[in-house]
């Protein structure tokens, strides 16, 4: 027989043998799946005590040295001891139960839940992956995920879960509304929402007219860089100099459009704000 | 105690603390080297590690003793419900275990953006008594490697996921 047959077989036995956590006692598989069965085989004659011992599992089971005990299946991953009893030897070896391959449930972080529009990197999704025991998944898993928003728009991203965990960051869009954002691992999906809501107004504009004694200034449709409307209740704050003397009004939008009544003061500068968007200015010299 | 435990972990990377238990144990801290965007102060950090290794304290006294409340000032989900039921059933089978740890070597792999959760790696070596009534069956030295994921609680970081995953 050539050298090179009995390297190979050689090899075939060492792997099988690295394969099986051997006491002189016991032999046991030296990895399980979760939900996964599994037999330890004794040896030797005359009756003997198993004990099992790991994560949410202990078992205590009277065996005939020789046989083989069977166990349906353990379900939390983790490192277990098996210690073989009987009146003349003790015999103790651990295996470990791996995490099912196949991801069963995702455990999806989104953030924030509100934000404004045309954000970089303002979302952030992260995700840890579990199967059907709870198990974290920690051979590395591909996770997708997509943004997407009324309109139809998405963003998508790839993310490969090391150790159980991947994360992602995505834009705001430049539309408000209520976005879906979607991790996916397989068939399995995890969605969360995320309103986007109009930015700081963009252009902020306001005209004036004089209405007998006084003066009526109205804004323009008050908008976002994006062209979405600013929320109503949006506080626009209408400023009036003149002599060294300064009076303020703030209102609340109103269908998108914020309005004020001010004392006609000749020479006056007019100016309109909100938040810290200032929009034009109007000298009334009248 | 602790605190300055923990300024000498994060200062030196290496030191000899006592978790509770009789034993004195070695801690090691890896650099951290995050995968996430968030970047994790020195005070969350320690704050997460004196809270892992307290935790050890809450395993062993709960598997010890039997008694699965002793859990629920360290763990919390899926890793509480787990380590309850360990507990429940030795209790109904009059077994009991001590665990005591002799090493840690941590290192922390994830904070996730929003900040709500922590992963870490744990080499541990620990010792595993295991007791039938009052009887000692074995007492094995293990190693394991641990991961973990924390999250927040009202005061503290609990363990929420916390599973050994062969070497």
């Amino acid at each position: 027989m050539p050298r090179s047959t009995f390297l190979v077989a050689g090899l075939a036995l060492a792997a099988a043998h690295l394969a099986f956590a051997q006491s002189e006692r016991m032999n046991l598989p030296k990895i399980v799946e979760a939900g996964s069965g599994f037999s330890i085989q004794s040896s030797g004659s005359g009756k003997a005590t198993l004990y099992l011992i790991g994560p949410g599992r202990v078992l205590k089971q009277d065996l005939q040295l020789g046989d083989t005990a069977s166990f349906s299946s353990l379900y939390h991953a983790g490192h277990y001891l098996a210690v073989l009893v009987s009146q003349s030897f003790t015999a103790s070896d651990s295996f470990d139960v791996v995490p099912a391959g196949k991801p069963a449930t995702l455990s999806f972080l989104a953030k924030p839940s509100r934000l404004p529009v045309g954000l970089h990197d303002a979302i952030t999704g992260a995700v840890y992956v579990f199967d059907a025991y709870h198990n974290l998944i920690t051979a590395p898993t591909q996770v997708a995920f997509e943004l997407s928003n009324p309109s139809g728009g998405t963003q998508q991203r790839s993310v490969t879960a090391r150790d159980g965990s991947a994360w992602t960051a995505m834009d705001s869009t430049a539309q408000q509304g209520a976005d879906k954002f979607a991790a996916r691992v397989g068939n399995i999906t995890s969605t969360r929402v995320v309103a986007q809501v109009p930015g700081d107004p963009c252009g902020l504009k306001m005209n004036v007219h004089p209405v007998g004694e006084k003066l009526q200034l109205t804004t323009d449709p008050v908008r976002d860089c994006n062209g979405n409307a600013i929320s109503d209740g949006t506080v626009v704050t209408f400023t009036e100099r003149y002599g060294g003397a300064q009076s303020t009004v703030d209102a609340p939008l109103k269908r998108g459009i914020a309005e004020a009544t001010m004392q006609v003061h000749p020479g006056a500068t007019l100016s309109v704000a909100s938040g810290v968007v200032m929009g034009n200015q109007i000298g009334w010299a009248k | 105690m602790m605190k300055l435990s923990l300024l000498l972990i994060l200062c030196t990377g290496l030191l000899a603390t006592s978790t509770g238990g009789s034993a004195e144990v070695s801690v090691r801290v890896e650099p951290t080297t995050l995968s996430g965007p968030r970047p994790l102060q020195d005070q969350s950090k320690a704050a997460v590690i004196r809270d892992y290794l307290h935790a050890w304290q809450g395993l062993r006294g709960a598997l010890e003793q039997n008694r699965p409340e002793l859990l629920a000032a360290d763990f919390v989900g899926t890793a509480r419900d787990t380590l309850a039921d360990t507990a429940q059933q030795q209790a109904e089978l009059g077994v009991h275990t001590r665990y005591q740890d002799l090493s840690h070597d941590l290192q922390i792999l994830f904070y996730s953006p929003d900040g709500l959760s922590i992963e870490l790696t744990d080499k541990v070596d620990y010792e595993v008594q295991v007791i039938d009534h009052d009887k000692v069956i074995t007492t094995q030295r293990e190693s394991s490697r641990y991961l973990v994921v924390l999250t927040p609680a009202e005061v503290r970081w609990k363990v929420r996921v916390f599973q050994s995953v062969p070497q």
